[in-house]
């Protein structure tokens, strides 16, 4: 079947009052950023839901695309016939037909806002259902549990077939719910984090912290493509590579080993509050979860958490390891970030970390570091990184 | 120089090479090597599989590159009747496949496989009813070539995929040798799961090919060791000839509908030729459903072989069947299975052409074909 629009559903943004204009001009917005690849594609409002023109578009590779934007409740391919009881009859039975898997049972619903036109809502039903019995076999009508519900809606532009209602990934619309800074070690939590932290409808931006030699070049890369994996459900994602090199030298230089990751923790949220201030983001994501490890203890995240201003995101901190891997491996992170590169946070661990530490006494050793000057040397020498979805790793020019 | 023999083996492009100089000696590291030479050369892979992957709008995961369909072809089939022999131990392929899928098969029965060869018609298609027939409870593979090497037939793969789309169990393995670069290849729609290509069909380097792995599949792998290629084939990638291999990949399917056109042109050409020929027979399909590039046909009573070597003093170059099979003195098994006769077998030809050929190598052809026959005729007394 050729469908030559879609009609998107937005659950919750339909209960916001006076914002709604608001979050449904942003979810319009995203849509539309997401699809700009297909020209001639056309998004409009109309009450309570989007409509997709597809104008020659394919419809699967359109449907990928839209089950990944946030704010999406539900969305329907349509096949849209002039108003014609004829036409509309030979077009519900051949989306039948059509159906793979061929269903058992079905219903018809028509919804007649056109009242002009000549046949009422419940004798559409019939009509559309005998034309679609008489034309096939092992099919039934049930009118309670339905395999197929052929939706068949009349309005004054034309009549608006379906038969598909495929689940969106709800959420709010990025871009909706301000900004936050995601601080994203390359491991298996983080990303799901950022991810959660979207759903909401905030617009993530990437920090991570790269230790050159002691992490390689392809940590750094893990970081990028995971970054690129994430901006599929956000359109593009700025990534900020801040160099720690130094900052962790100099811990493990004048601070005992119990307290080193502590206290680079503590280096870590100074610079992403920083990053955060120049870039307008309110908020800092992580993807701490409690106990897992030693710097994820209440003691740890009260002591790390205690050098900075801004609230800390934590959407998995509740989360058992199993779940969360769960997640990832949903929302496609789960493959890259199991390979095997260490990050910042696995090189110099301590053979004996401080699972209780106190702010107290990591305030009193960091007293061997000059802090705000190498909070802001490490901010000034920060790399940005704009990733995006389609953007082509081509570095190489083999295949122009 | 007429060159008709560009499905045993084409001429590389020179962008071709020019890319694989390049990636040989700017490239050279080991892409597993951790230093920075070696991540260059490990990115120019990636990026290989990624423009690769765009080409069958799939994912670089699936994309496994290899020495050619040979390979590709042994991983596919004992790669997925090892990997699945707990499901059953049941595989269906056809009569007129390459020697390398035949042979694989063969292989799996001695180790206790049971292989349902497929019947071919005349033209050497197989029927999707009879797959259908041919499915069993253990079935675990059906593994169906797209293009036939020797005929050129096109095999009805779009409607054996949708029939297999019923059977989650069993796995779609298609050799699309042949096809890649002349036809549409559609992967997602026609539930493929595994396909193979070989560079040196299309322009590309010897030595280099492809297996499509569907995201999922598992497969035992034949070469074991460091675990390249998502340790479904191990050994140091060959990266120059990767690079050559994915540059033809992306030239052909670039130009795949004009190369179509012109490929149909001088095939039409060929075929009104040779038709208005006596004592030729046309092996391969005439009206519809025959790949553009390939003509296969008879001279009645005049071994295949003789007119090959006549034909070479006039620097003209056919071949017998596949170029795999052909220094062994038997008919063709794929061409006896289309019911072919012995004699009619034995002497057959095929021609092979390439988009940039002309329609004057045609002429010239037919300038010194039907002299090279009568001539052959007259000695041989047929």
């Amino acid at each position: 079947m050729e469908f030559d629009h879609i009609i998107v559903r937005y659950g919750e943004l339909a209960l916001k009052k006076k914002n709604r204009s608001f979050f449904e001009n942003q979810l319009v917005r995203n849509i539309r950023d997401s699809l700009r690849t297909f020209p001639g594609i056309e998004v409009k409002k109309i009450y309570g839901r989007l409509f997709i023109s597809l104008n020659g578009a394919p419809y699967p590779e359109v449907a990928d695309r839209l089950q990944l934007i946030f704010g999406i409740m539900s969305f329907s391919p349509v096949k849209k016939v002039p108003l014609d009881i004829e036409a509309i009859k030979e077009t519900a039975l051949s989306m039948v037909q059509q159906a793979d898997p061929f269903p058992l049972t079905f219903k018809v619903e028509t919804n007649r806002a056109h009242k002009p036109f000549p046949h009422r809502s419940m004798e559409m039903n019939q009509l559309i259902g005998a034309h679609i019995l008489r034309n096939t076999n092992d099919l039934k009508v049930d009118v309670h549990h339905p395999q197929m519900r052929l939706k068949v809606d009349i309005r004054s532009e034309g009549v608006f077939l379906s038969n598909e209602d495929r689940p969106g990934i709800g959420g709010l619309p990025v871009g909706v719910s301000g900004k936050a800074m995601l601080m994203l070690s390359g491991g298996i939590d983080s990303p799901v984090a950022g991810w959660l932290t979207m759903k909401r409808g905030v617009t993530i931006e990437g920090v991570h912290f790269h230790s050159y030699p002691y992490t390689s070049e392809q940590a750094k890369q893990k970081v990028i493509d995971l970054a690129r994996i994430l901006s599929r459900y956000a359109g593009k994602i700025k990534l900020h590579i801040v160099p720690l090199t130094e900052i962790q030298t100099l811990i493990r230089q004048h601070c005992p080993e119990s307290y080193t990751i502590t206290i680079m923790r503590r280096m870590m949220m100074r610079i992403t509050e920083q990053l955060a201030r120049k870039n307008g983001a309110l908020a800092i994501a992580t993807g701490e979860s409690l106990a897992q490890v030693a710097s994820q203890t209440m003691e740890s995240m009260n002591t790390i958490n205690s050098v900075v201003q801004l609230p800390v995101i934590r959407p998995v901190v509740a989360m058992d390891k199993v779940e969360i891997m769960d997640l990832a491996r949903k929302i496609g992170t789960y493959e890259t970030s199991i390979q095997p590169y260490e990050d910042c946070c696995t090189i110099f661990v301590p053979r004996s970390p401080v699972t209780r530490p106190t702010p107290e006494k990591a305030a009193h050793y960091e007293k061997a570091l000059q802090v705000e000057e190498l909070v802001q040397d490490a901010v000034n020498r920060t790399e940005i990184i704009w990733v995006e979805p389609d953007q082509q790793d081509d570095e190489f020019d083999f295949f122009n | 120089m007429i060159y008709f023999d560009n499905s045993a083996t084409t001429r590389p492009y020179p962008e071709v090479l020019e890319a694989m100089d390049r990636a040989a000696t700017q490239f050279f590291a080991n892409p597993s090597s951790l230093h920075s030479q070696g991540e260059k050369a490990r990115k120019l892979l990636e990026q290989s599989r990624q423009v690769a992957a765009r080409i069958f709008s799939c994912k670089p995961g699936e994309i496994v590159f290899t020495s050619g369909a040979t390979e590709s072809n042994n991983l596919a089939i004992k790669g997925v009747a090892l990997q699945y022999q707990n499901r059953g131990k049941h595989v269906i392929t056809t009569s007129v496949e390459h020697a390398s899928v035949y042979e694989s098969c063969r292989q799996l029965e001695q180790l206790g496989f049971e292989v349902t060869y497929l019947p071919a018609d005349r033209e050497g298609r197989v029927s999707v009813e009879d797959v259908k027939k041919a499915i069993r409870n253990d079935t675990i593979l059906v593994s169906v070539m797209y293009v036939n090497n020797e005929l050129g037939t096109i095999q009805p793969i779009e409607e054996i995929g949708r029939l297999l789309a019923g059977h989650r169990k069993i796995l779609f393995h298609v050799d699309a040798v042949q096809g890649f670069g002349k036809l549409p290849l559609e992967v997602k729609k026609w539930n493929i799961d595994l396909f193979s290509l070989s560079g040196h069909k299309f322009h590309g380097p010897r030595g280099s090919g492809l297996l499509y792995v569907r995201a999922g599949i598992s497969l035992f792998p034949m070469l074991v060791g460091g675990g390249q290629e998502n340790g479904f084939r191990s050994g140091t990638e060959n990266l120059p000839a990767i690079v050559g291999f994915v540059k033809a990949l992306k030239m052909n399917h670039e130009m795949q509908t004009q190369q179509y056109e012109r490929l149909k042109k001088l095939h039409n050409s060929f075929i009104r030729r040779l038709s208005s020929m006596k004592d030729v027979q046309i092996n391969s399909p005439v009206a519809e459903g025959s790949a553009p590039h390939i003509i296969n046909f008879s001279v009645t009573g005049l071994k295949a072989e003789v007119i090959i070597h006549s034909l070479e003093e006039k620097d003209i170059y056919v071949s017998t069947r596949s170029a795999c099979s052909s220094r062994a003195d038997r008919p063709s098994r794929a061409l006896l299975a289309c019911g072919l006769d012995e004699m009619t077998a034995k002497s057959a030809l095929r021609v092979s052409f390439h988009p940039d050929q002309d329609e004057w190598e045609i002429e010239q052809f037919f300038d010194v074909f039907p002299q090279v026959i009568q001539h052959l005729k007259q000695v041989m007394r047929v």
